[in-house]
């Protein structure tokens, strides 16, 4: 009973903080509200017993990256995002064809869950053991090809960014 | 979960945030003590025994000044800057073990613990770049800024540095770590504790996570975010009366915090460095001396912990009243191109002990040391004369430079 309460008041946090993200006008609200979401997200995760999951929620999404957006965002310091909405091309359209997809396979599995299911088993999903374990044996090559792919980025992130020496 | 079980959540909960609210003014008295001592002055000397009401004065003050608005400031954000920077650290402490008592001690014993302080210290960039932002003070953003950049670059480091403890525990539950520290000094010495510290591996994680966490407190030499000789006084230019006293409170609470994962991760927790549990069997039987033994099991592994916590937090101060502030290029060099790679390097013959034993782990060292300063030198000292007063400003780009 305690769980399904709290579930409900983070899942309502979750969403109005999403919903704030898209229609703030300020965009240095916006980063703020989306660090709530995150951190609600991640409380969600807790909630489910998947504690790693939910730790390296916070540390990467609402410690790491969140920070190097707010810092952009406050470094270019944009105004109103009208010049923004301005330009017609083809991302709008996308945006809600991608948008509305997602929406759509969402609500399709939230009544799925209606469904009469046979009860699931607690899950011990969530712990850093598990999940240390399925990364390096099941899906050790995976693990490897995405550690190759970040070192791609760091590298062109670096040649980018490298100051010319003339 | 039992009504038993929450009472007892709720009084460990009261006894950690009773600790550290308590210990706050004793922290702050001492910190201008000892600064004043280093200094060959005398310092706050005249409110009660040694001073030591000064901050309770201080505290007063600060509730009784009239805090000023300024006119262009985000308000909202400009008011939630200092709850952000005080809620991290409130909590970044739940998962550390300050005693044996699993009942009192720590708030929540879970499996993620070095990462859920992780996460908490890494929310704690929001309220110093917020309160930067909203002030609407270049000073203020300077600071916000440089604070967020440091905190970002300085948590990989610390990060690498707990995972030596992690490695070498094999689980990121605290109590797990000082458990594993509980074992006889090198598989040898059945007498003393084997902290972290005394490995090669804990030694150098333990010294890099030294480094880390002064910066991640923005403490000196590390304080670019609140220069004063730069930027008045940073981020926290525009705040006063009690806004200005919670980001006090905040970096305290997060110094004791951090200092508590230290004394966890590397410097054996609550456990005495030597092992004195074969005598305090001896006064199992009872009588007497079996009073004593249970009275001094159950009340010197928190006065441990307390006193390595302000053996650490003494050793902040000497820094702070020795060295000078790091430029921001030599800060971003020491973090990048220093901390990392040797954090990377230690970590990886961490694993060497851990799978091949210590002999190939030692000689794994050797030949890292060797290599370094084969490749590097004995690096002397830079010396540079300034030539030009335009050399002497570190922040603007080689070509900019005139002359």
């Amino acid at each position: 009973m305690v769980e399904r309460i709290l579930f409900f008041a983070l899942a309502t946090v979750a969403i109005v903080s999403a919903g704030g993200v898209v229609f703030s006008r300020n965009p240095v609200r916006s980063a703020l509200l989306l660090v709530l979401n995150f951190f609600t997200l991640a409380l969600i995760y807790f909630m489910l017993s998947a504690q790693f999951i939910g730790a390296l929620q916070v540390i990467v999404y609402a410690g790491a990256i969140m920070v190097l957006f707010l810092f952009v965002i406050m470094l270019l310091n944009l105004g109103s995002p009208e010049a923004v909405m301005q330009e017609r091309d083809l991302k709008r359209p996308l945006a809600y064809l991608i948008g509305f997809g997602i929406l759509a396979t969402l609500v399709g599995q939230a009544f799925a869950l209606l469904l009469p299911m046979p009860p699931q088993p607690p899950s011990q999903a969530g712990t850093a053991k598990v999940i240390g374990q399925a990364l390096f044996t099941q899906w050790a090559y995976p693990v490897l090809l995405m550690g190759v792919l970040l070192t791609v980025g760091v590298i062109g992130s670096i040649l980018l960014a490298r100051r010319r020496v003339s | 979960m039992t009504l038993a079980d929450f009472g007892w959540a709720i009084a460990r909960i009261a006894i950690m945030l009773g600790f550290l609210l308590s210990v706050l003014p004793v922290v702050i008295w001492l910190e201008r003590r000892a600064l004043a001592w280093f200094q060959n002055r005398i310092g706050p000397n005249r409110l009660g025994p040694f001073g030591l009401l000064q901050p309770m004065a201080d505290a007063v003050k600060l509730f009784f000044k009239e805090e000023i608005v300024p006119a262009n400031a985000d308000r909202f954000i400009w008011a939630l800057a200092p709850a952000l920077s005080l809620f991290p650290a409130l909590v970044a402490a739940a998962t550390i073990p300050w005693g044996p008592n699993r009942l009192l001690t720590p708030v929540a014993d879970v499996d993620i613990g070095v990462l859920y302080f992780l996460a908490m210290s890494s929310l704690a960039a929001y309220g110093v770049l917020l309160a930067g932002w909203s002030s609407n003070n270049k000073y203020s953003l300077l600071g916000g800024l440089r604070s967020s950049a440091q905190v970002i670059s300085y948590e990989l480091g610390m990060g690498l540095a707990l995972a030596t403890a992690v490695l070498a525990a094999g689980s990121f539950r605290m109590t797990t770590i000082v458990e594993m520290q509980a074992q006889p000094l090198w598989g040898v010495a059945p007498f003393l504790h084997n902290w972290l510290i005394f490995t090669p591996w804990g030694l150098i994680g333990g010294a890099l996570f030294f480094v880390c966490m002064l910066a991640e407190t923005n403490r000196a030499p590390f304080d670019l975010p609140e220069a004063e000789s730069e930027l008045v006084a940073g981020y926290q230019t525009e705040y006063s009366s009690m806004k200005f006293a919670a980001f006090f409170m905040g970096e305290y609470i997060a110094i004791l915090a951090i200092c508590g994962v230290m004394t966890t991760c590397f410097l054996g927790g609550y456990l005495a460095p030597i092992n004195w549990s074969p005598i305090q069997a001896l006064g199992e039987g009872g009588g007497m001396w079996g009073v004593l033994a249970t009275l001094t099991g159950a009340l010197m592994p928190p006065l441990w912990f307390i006193g390595k916590l302000f053996g650490l937090f003494f050793s902040f101060l000497w820094i702070r009243a020795t060295l000078l502030r790091l430029r921001y290029d030599q800060l971003m060099n020491l973090g990048w191109r220093f901390l990392i790679p040797v954090g990377l390097v230690n970590l990886a013959l961490l694993t060497v002990y851990v799978v091949a034993g210590w002999v190939p782990a030692l000689i794994g060292y050797a030949v890292a040391i060797a290599v370094y300063f084969l490749v590097f030198g004995v690096r002397r000292p830079e010396r540079r004369t300034v030539a030009l007063l335009s050399e002497a400003q570190p922040y603007r780009p080689k070509e900019a430079q005139s002359g």
